[in-house]
């Protein structure tokens, strides 16, 4: 099983990869860089992250538990993968 | 009394914001028919003036045509005003079925239904035929009237970027396990004036099982060697599952739009899309001036190759002007000037000599990418596009940006 850095570059280059089209500000995304609430990413492309995630790891994550806040940083999101890995 | 005065007091601190923040629409009122030549008075209040328009979807020229015109004359007399019905209680006249036969034959599909606008068409079909187990894949630059029927439907939805096919690609595996997958992007897109590029995605449904839906407003009546759209340029016409397009735009200018393509898709809509069964169809005099039109077109390509030349004749002009333009081939040309304050400032003094075409900045286009959208019609004849050539060559000169790249230019004036 993938250890949490490598857990944590692979959702940060898919963020990065999906939804930052500038350069400058793809170079300065951290592990803790505010996605929704930082408006960088939408509730609409929520969505693919979401199904990115289970199609990548083999897991399913209920809608209640695919909150805004838990989506809202690479931090976070690991954390939440690995409630269901 | 129900509205107090802390609601308007509400109100008016949010457009007070919306006045600060440089976002403010006004209107311009034109006091003549929409043609190359209009009357305009603005402000609110001033002398009406002369200009030529520059930023019209006037792309035919057919907005005011005189067989048109008497086409409608002759239509209100026939049929009437209005028909105080929605389609399917008392609302349907023969012309309206005509109308769809006539749209079906111009767009080569399967079948048509008539919309009281494409934003209603685009808001409607989606609804009509997904459901939660489906998926809607669109450009992300899409217009904004099929991101509300997106929000309205139940099917989840993702998005590509813009033009990008290996990211389509990508998108449509993700979403291999769902029942319907649907395709969406527009034909022409309005603010860059650049095509979608519909015979790969085309390929792409075929290989991932997925419908196409296409967006043709900017496209119908002139895209194309005989002017069908998008699909019949990119050489797709019957591989495009869903067309939705405009009457308010090429086709007339007028108003209503369409849902055109697979039989069994428009049956549907016929059945279930909302603002086909809620709200009255287009009006009887709209329905006769857009056969009218799709008869003249139908006739003869000279309009849209007049479009054609005048397109060229002014993206030359431009360039060789020295100014920054967005690519492309479509009578949509944004001349690019990136700083939101020159591009009004720039408008301004267009209008002061006499040509009307508007500066669109965020959150119209994306931050940095402020324009004057110029819209060529084949009702523009050199004359015109000469004296507004002139007009941009003086206002260029006056803000110093002729032969200036896009860097340039941003060093000046700033992002």
């Amino acid at each position: 099983m993938a250890n949490d850095k490598e857990l944590k570059d692979i959702v940060l280059k898919y963020v990065i990869n999906e939804y930052v089209e500038d350069e400058e500000e793809a170079e300065e995304m951290d592990f803790d860089t505010p996605l929704i609430s930082g408006g960088l990413v939408d509730s609409f492309s929520m969505v693919s992250l979401k199904r990115f995630l289970e199609n990548k790891y083999s897991i399913s994550i209920p809608d209640d538990e695919a909150t805004p806040e838990a989506f809202d940083s690479v931090n976070k999101i690991v954390v939440l993968i690995k409630k269901f890995l | 009394m129900g509205y107090s005065n802390s609601i308007r007091g509400l109100y008016q601190a949010q457009l007070k914001e919306i006045e600060s923040a440089g976002l403010f629409k006004q209107e311009r009122f034109i006091h003549s028919t929409q043609a190359a030549d209009i009357e305009v008075e603005f402000p609110a209040g001033a002398t009406v003036k002369p200009a030529i328009n520059m930023c019209a979807n006037n792309y035919l020229g057919m907005s005011s045509h005189p067989e048109v015109i008497k086409a409608v004359h002759a239509g209100l007399d026939q049929r009437g005003y209005g028909m105080s019905s929605v389609r399917f209680i008392c609302g349907t006249q023969d012309i309206h079925k005509e109308l769809e036969r006539k749209v079906t034959e111009f767009l080569g599909t399967e079948d048509t239904i008539l919309f009281p606008s494409c934003m209603d068409a685009n808001c409607g079909v989606f609804e009509a035929i997904l459901t939660n187990e489906d998926v809607m894949i669109s450009d992300r630059l899409v217009h904004a009237s099929i991101i509300d029927g997106i929000r309205l439907c139940s099917a989840m939805h993702d998005t590509f970027k813009h033009s990008n096919m290996e990211h389509l690609e990508e998108k449509l595996q993700l979403h291999a396990d769902k029942r319907l997958k649907v395709v969406i992007t527009d034909g022409v897109f309005s603010m860059d004036g650049d095509t979608a590029k519909l015979d790969e995605m085309a390929d792409l449904c075929d290989t991932y099982d997925a419908m196409l839906f296409v967006d043709d407003s900017h496209s119908s009546g002139f895209i194309g060697k005989t002017g069908r759209g998008t699909h019949e340029k990119c050489g797709i016409m019957g591989r495009v599952d869903i067309i939705t397009t405009t009457f308010g735009k090429a086709l007339g200018g007028a108003s209503g739009g369409c849902v055109s393509g697979r039989s069994e898709i428009v049956e549907m809509c016929r059945q279930k899309a909302r603002p086909y069964l809620f709200s009255n169809t287009i009006a009887p005099v709209v329905v006769t001036g857009v056969l009218k039109v799709l008869e003249i077109l139908s006739a003869s390509t000279e309009r849209r190759d007049k479009l054609e030349t005048n397109t060229e004749y002014w993206r030359k002009g431009l360039t060789d002007a020295g100014f920054v333009l967005k690519e492309g081939d479509t009578p949509i040309v944004p001349v690019m000037l990136f700083n939101a304050k020159l591009a009004q400032d720039f408008s301004r003094e267009l209008f002061n000599l006499g040509i009307y075409a508007i500066g669109f900045f965020f959150p119209v286009v994306p931050k940095g990418q402020a324009r004057i959208r110029t819209q060529i019609s084949a009702g523009h004849d050199i004359h015109h596009l000469d004296k507004a050539l002139d007009a941009f060559i003086t206002v260029g000169k006056k803000f110093n940006i002729l032969g200036k790249s896009k860097k340039e230019i941003i060093d000046m004036y700033g992002q």
